[in-house]
Order: structure tokens, then C-alpha cells, then sequence
């Protein structure tokens, strides 16, 4: 906060108290812009669901208040909650192997000793640059029994992979298509986070006698810690509001995945074929403040180590 | 992050039905006026002759013509006809612009199982200021009784879907086996044709909600039973169990093959052979020639195999009506395209283009009658199509909220495709669930 005062000149005779607050204003007016569309787009729809939530339209009997009944609904809700619980559990498995192998990927790249370094980092980034939806078609079309990939190679051999399109696999298929999508984002957050990490630290380890390992678990991985908070808590999120992938292997594998099979999902499902609305707004509602005191806590925890 | 699009859309979609409030208040006071008193034959005239421009949503692919003359006919009329998707994924489309309150069409493609849910939901004109009651006596009474919800006309239907048995006969040739007319020996030709060669299925069958009904209905089911406001659910009924009696050995001896009717394997099981036989409605024989051209003079078509030998007992499977949007502006543009299209010239355009009508002067025709069909090998298909028309077991009722229950089919019946779970307990666990919605909509329920 340091302020050099104005020009006296300019200032004039004006005292201190009313030129703060015309500085106050002039505050306000470079960011009201973005106030005015941050209203616009974030809390007014944000509002708006909440409004929503409240109400309940039916077939018969039309539009009525219902207060807070939705929200009983949503926490007594057994579809909502297995689809909750179902990428609860995605996040515990497919979060650490991808982020382990986007680690693994950076500091590969960031070790030196790796021969095309700029072709090995567009390659496995490249994923990231096809759209979610086209990836999961192109996947769904590997996974395929009877035509696809999986078929291919059962026909070949001679042998019969079960199909990853089952409700066993199904899930598993999803994560491997997810981390195909997104090791190379993370690893390019984890590369550029090494890549600030000053050099000098490593000339000390080695002095110290520091073999790779070591440089990597007592020099690199500290360094590096704030991003990988950022990488998780958006995996996080990102798991949270799993959509396009269930949403488009629906089609092929219709009792393997649910209308509920992930919250996003079930919300979607409520809202246009149940013309639910009011009560896909809870559920939105809910899941979101869900979302974001788990993120919150895992940063809150994440960046207290670090201190 | 990869969701980031989503959340951006799901925030966007918030917007637009922010937005949508004030419009909806605004544009419930406009179509207000269109609710007046009953219109005239010369009043459509009128409305013609000072033209306009409307948008109709339809999938079907013979209303292409019908536009083109509609047009030549009426020069100051332009129709927009837009392709939004088929079946549920335009219900979810018309769904969302219903609620937005804008961006909905004048006119659109509903088929007859999903009209109960849009009439009630108020989207929907009802026709009989336009004395559309007038035109009973021209259609089929199974397509009329579709329209007629609640005392109103909601819809003029376009075509009909009776039952038939489409199979490969380059298939039943190769392995001798015989056309069944009981599902029984349907049963068997699929242990015989799936024994002799191991890629072959009799029919596929991912679990499919339309087909499930329509079979279900032949066997003289009435799961449904909907009297106003009050809604019963109960497939526990003799025709119910005996769809499950059968369909049930196909599918626990897994004969029909795991691939989803439209996909892209489907049409290249259609193709090759793979897929033998298919029971579906009579508009199918447009969709195979432009589907499976490969396949040309391989299929042939036989009346539905029944339930028990002797009897003739058919069900409709899909068709669809064109409704008019109770949120549209030009009502009786839209009325007159609707009349155009499904009582008028615009009918005979649809019939030369494969169509299958609901009208009952072209179903009895005799050039309907003697169409051969050069994809059936030159076959006169329509003959088994109208027999079959005439022989729809009467009665049948869908749910006023039919679009949602068949959207939870999967969730339910669809496990008893993937798990031990017995056809019987999954129609059951759908029925539960129907029953639920119906309670939460405001229906009094019961079994």
C-alpha cells in the first residue's frame, strides 16, 4: 500500500478525506464491469436456481411453493446419492493415477535426459486439444465388441476381453478416457511449475551428495506443492460434474449407465425428460456446495503444509 | 476443468431461463388472443393468402416434398422445416424451449405416445376451434384415439405404426428355417439360426421401451389404465407375463444380440445378416432402403407372429402426429400446414414417398394396396400392413407421462439385459417407478 500523494498542483485544495473517496469511486468504476457480468452470469443464475429449488411444478395442480421440501428430497434421495458415491469413488481412483502419471510425465521432461523433449510433451498434451465429446466417441469406438478395437482384437487372437462397456467396467472405462484427456493439462501445470524451481537448489543438493531420488522427493516435490494443490482441487471439481463421457456412452451402453449415474447427469435427466426442474435446481444446488466444501477443505489443508 | 464447458453451458442455460421468465410473462398475454373463438375454413384461407413464415420441428423425411408443394401451393407461406433431432432427443429440445418460453417451433413431430405429456403440459393447441373433431371419421380409430386427450383434439396424425415382422430371407433361406407365426417358433428359429452360426442373432435387443409396450400390447396387456387424474401401473397382468414368459428364454439364452436399435452396428448387422428379423411399426420400410441400401431384395416382410397359433392379434409401434405450439404466434398458418400435411395433398406426397398413412381411404386403396416395394423383392407389403392396422387389439393406453417413464426404462428393465435380474422384477421395479412420478406430478395412483 504504498501511495504517492498527487501532484499538489492537480490536487488542488481538495482534503484528504473527499479525494479518497473519489478515488473510491474511481475504484468501482474499473471494476464494475466486471461486476455487472459477473452478476450477470454467475450469481444471477446462481440466484435464480435457488429461487427455483423452491418451488414445484407439477402435471396436475401446476406451479406451488414448497419451501425447503426439495432439499429433504435430495438428502433422502437414493439416486442421487449413488451417483454421488459413484464419483466419490472415481475420484479416489482415477484423481491419484492421473495426476501420479502427469508427475511421473513432468519430471521426466523436467530431469533433462529425456530425447525429444518437445515432441514427447506436444504428444501427450495433444489429448487435451480434442474436445471431450469427440474423444469419447473416438473411445467409444475403440471399446467396441462387436466392431470396434476391443472386437478387433478378440477376432485376431482368438480370445475375448470382456467388454469395457458392461456395468462392471464401465466406470474404469470412463476414468481411463478421462486420464487419457487430462495427464497432459496436469503435466504441464507440474513442468512449468519445475521449470521456476531455481537451479541453484539442485547444484546443493548435488554438493550435498543428493542422488536424483532424493533432489526429486526433498527438493522438487516441495517446490512444486502449489501446484499440485491446484492440479487436485480442480480434478476435484472436474470429477464432481462428470458429464460428457456417461452422458455420450449412454448410447452404446444403455443399462450400464443410468439416468443417476453421476449427479450432472441425473440433474440433466430430471430436468428434460422429468421436467423437474425445480428439483434438478436442488440437486445442483446441493452438489455444488458439496463440490465446494470439499475443494475448499483439501486447499485449506493442502496450502497449511505448505506454510 | 474438464467440465469447464459444461458448467459454462449449465450457467448459460440459467441465463436463458432467467431470461425465459420475463418472456413467458410477456408472451402468455399474445397467445391469449389465439385461444378465441373458433375459426373458420375461410379464415385459415385468409391467413393464407396473407402468408407468413413458420417453423416446424419433424424428423420425418417424406415431409420434405410436402413443404415444397405447400409452398408452390401457397407462394406468400414459408415453412421452415428443421430436423431437432428424433424422438427423445427433440421431446428434450421442444422440452427446453417450452420452458424457455422461446425458440419453440409452430408445428411439430410428436409421436402418439408422448402427446398425452405435452398436452397436459399445456404446450399444446388444442385443434377443435379449427373443427379438427370434424376429421375423425378420415383416420384409423387406434391413431385418432392417440389425439383425442381429455374432450380436445391435440394433434392431426400423420402416420401409424402396425406391427410387422421384417426378416432377411437370404438368412432364413441359408439355414432352412421357417417364417414364424407364433413367438414360440420365433423362439425357436433363434436357437436354430443362433446355433448354426454363432454371430447370427434372431433380433436385437438392448432393452428397448417402445418395443417392450408394443409387445405387451399384442398380447392383450393393459399395464396402463389412465381415467383423467387418476393413473394405474401393473405389469403383473396375464398379457405382461406373457411377453416376459417368452422374451425372457431370448434373452437368458442371450439369442438376441446386445446392439441398440439406430446405432451404426445395428444398420451394419441389418446389412451382413448378423441381425435376422426385426418387429417394428410400418413406417420401417423407408428407413431400411435408406438405412441398409446394401441389403436390397434380401428382406421381405410377414405379419407379426402371435401369441397363440391362429389368433390375428396386432399393436401399433410409434408413429407420430403433427401438433401445433400453443406458444406460437401463427396458429392458423400452422393449423393449415397441419391439415396440408396430414389430411390434404401434402398426405398423398408422403405415401408416394413410403410413408406409412393413418388415413383410412388410402389404407384402403386399392393402389395403396398394390404397391410393390422393389426393396421386399417386389413384395406388396402394404397388404400386410393394412391387415395388420385393421387388427390392433383396442383398449390400450399409454401414461400421460409416457416420455419419462420410457426414459427410466434402462435404469429399471434394462438390467434384466446385463444381470440375472428376470424381465418380470425389472417391469416391476419400472412400474415402481412410474408410480412414483405420477404421485410427485399430482396423479392419484394405484396398481
Amino acid at each position: 500500500m504504498t501511495i504517492t500523494s498527487p501532484p499538489a498542483a492537480s490536487a488542488g485544495r481538495g482534503s484528504p478525506p473527499r479525494r479518497r473517496s473519489s478515488r473510491g469511486l474511481v475504484g468501482w468504476g474499473f471494476i464494475g464491469p466486471f461486476l455487472a457480468v459477473f452478476a450477470l452470469v454467475f450469481l444471477a443464475p446462481i440466484g435464480y436456481s435457488v429461487y427455483l429449488s423452491l418451488f414445484q411444478d407439477r402435471l396436475i395442480g401446476g406451479n406451488t411453493f414448497v419451501g425447503l421440501d426439495h432439499y429433504q428430497q435430495a438428502f433422502q434421495d437414493p439416486e442421487f446419492w449413488s451417483g454421488f458415491g459413484r464419483v466419490a469413488l472415481f475420484l479416489a481412483v482415477q484423481v491419484p493415477v492421473m495426476l501420479g502419471i502427469a508427475l511421473l510425465a513432468a519430471l521426466a521432461l523436467d530431469s533433462g535426459r529425456l530425447y525429444g523433449k518437445s515432441f514427447f510433451r506436444i504428444t501427450v498434451f495433444l489429448p487435451y486439444a480434442v474436445p471431450a465429446v469427440v474423444a469419447t466417441l473416438m473411445w467409444e469406438f475403440l471399446y467396441g465388441s462387436r466392431f470396434g478395437l476391443v472386437g478387433d482384437i478378440n477376432r485376431a487372437f482368438g480370445v475375448s476381453l470382456p467388454d469395457p462397456l458392461s456395468p462392471g467396467l464401465v466406470l474404469a472405462s470412463i476414468g481411463n478416457i478421462v486420464t487419457w484427456e487430462f495427464v497432459g493439462y496436469n503435466m504441464l501445470i507440474f513442468y512449468s511449475a519445475l521449470r521456476v524451481v531455481p537451479r541453484s537448489l539442485y547444484e546443493a543438493a548435488e554438493i550435498d551428495g543428493a542422488g536424483q531420488w532424493r533432489v526429486i522427493t526433498a527438493v522438487k516435490l516441495p517446490a512444486i506443492r502449489g501446484a499440485l494443490v491446484i492440479a487436485t482441487v480442480f480434478s476435484i471439481i472436474g470429477s464432481f460434474q462428470l458429464f460428457n463421457e456417461p452422458a455420450i456412452l449412454k448410447v452404446p451402453a444403455p443399462n450400464a449407465i443410468t439416468t443417476f449415474y453421476t449427479p450432472n447427469y441425473y440433474t440433466y435427466t430430471l430436468s428434460f425428460s422429468g421436467r423437474q426442474q425445480n428439483y434438478a435446481a436442488t440437486v445442483a444446488i446441493v452438489m455444488g456446495v458439496i463440490t465446494m466444501v470439499i475443494a475448499y477443505a483439501f486447499q485449506l489443508r493442502g496450502m497449511r503444509k505448505e506454510a | 476443468m474438464r467440465t469447464k464447458a459444461v458448467r459454462h453451458t449449465l450457467r448459460g442455460l440459467g441465463l436463458v431461463c432467467a431470461a425465459a421468465l420475463a418472456l413467458t410473462a410477456c408472451s402468455s398475454s399474445t397467445t391469449g388472443s389465439g385461444d378465441g373463438g373458433p375459426v373458420s375454413a375461410s379464415g385459415l384461407d385468409t391467413a393464407l393468402s396473407q402468408g407468413g413464415s413458420i417453423t416446424v420441428w419433424a424428423w420425418e423425411p417424406t415431409l420434405k416434398q410436402v413443404v415444397t408443394d405447400f409452398e408452390a401451393k401457397y407462394p406468400k407461406v414459408h415453412v421452415n422445416l428443421v430436423n431437432a433431432g428424433t424422438g427423445d432427443k427433440q421431446y428434450t429440445a421442444l422440452q427446453n424451449a417450452v420452458q424457455a418460453g422461446n425458440g419453440a417451433p409452430d408445428v411439430a413431430q410428436i409421436e402418439y405416445y408422448a402427446l398425452g405429456q405435452f398436452a397436459l403440459g399445456k404446450s399444446l393447441q388444442d385443434l377443435s376451434k379449427y373443427g379438427a373433431p370434424d376429421l375423425s371419421k378420415q383416420y384409423s380409430p387406434g391413431p385418432w384415439t392417440s389425439v383425442s386427450i381429455n374432450g380436445g383434439v391435440y394433434a392431426l396424425p400423420m402416420d401409424s405404426g402396425p406391427m410387422a415382422l421384417f426378416y432377411n430371407k437370404k438368412v432364413f433361406d441359408k439355414y432352412d428355417l421357417t417364417v414364424p407365426t407364433t413367438w414360440d417358433q420365433y423362439v425357436d428359429d433363434a436357437r436354430k439360426l443362433h446355433a448354426a452360426d454363432p454371430n447370427a442373432y434372431i433380433t436385437n435387443d438392448t432393452g428397448d421401451a417402445g418395443f417392450t409396450t408394443s409387445m405387451i400390447w399384442q398380447a392383450g396387456g393393459h399395464p396402463y389404465k389412465v381415467n383423467g387424474t387418476k393413473v394405474s401401473v401393473d405389469f403383473t397382468d396375464p398379457g405382461s407375463a406373457k411377453f416376459t414368459d417368452t422374451w425372457q428364454k431370448l434373452v437368458s439364452e442371450h439369442l438376441v444380440a446386445p446392439v441398440s436399435s439406430w446405432s451404426d452396428q445395428w444398420y451394419k448387422g441389418l446389412g451382413d445378416g448378423s441381425i435376422a428379423t426385426l418387429a417394428m411399426g410400418a413406417w420401417m420400410p423407408a428407413n431400411l432402403a435408406s438405412g441398409v441400401p446394401t441389403a436390397s431384395g434380401d428382406w421381405r416382410v410377414a405379419p407379426l407372429p402371435q401369441w397363440r397359433q391362429g389368433q390375428s392379434a396386432s399393436s401399433e409401434n410409434g408413429g407420430s402426429s403433427l401438433a401445433v405450439m400453443k406458444s406460437s404466434a401463427h396458429q392458423d398458418l400452422a393449423y393449415a400446414f397441419l391439415k396440408f400435411a396430414n389430411a390434404g395433398d401434402g398426405a398423398q406426397d408422403r405415401i408416394k414417398g413410403g410413408a406409412f398413412p393413418a388415413t383410412t381411404a388410402d389404407l384402403n386403396s386399392q393402389a395403396f394396396l398394390d404397391t410393390a416395394f422393389p426393396y421386399f423383392g417386389g413384395q406388396q407389403a402394404n397388404k400386410i400392413f393394412s391387415d395388420s392396422a385393421k387388427s390392433v387389439v383396442t383398449g390400450w393406453q399409454y401414461l400421460p407421462y409416457q416420455v419419462y417413464a420410457n426414459s427410466v426404462f434402462n435404469d429399471t428393465v434394462g438390467k434384466a439385459y446385463v444381470s440375472s435380474t428376470p424381465l418380470a422384477s425389472g417391469l416391476k421395479a419400472w412400474q415402481d417407478a412410474s408410480v412414483k412420478y405420477g404421485t410427485g406430478q399430482g396423479f392419484t395412483t394405484g396398481q
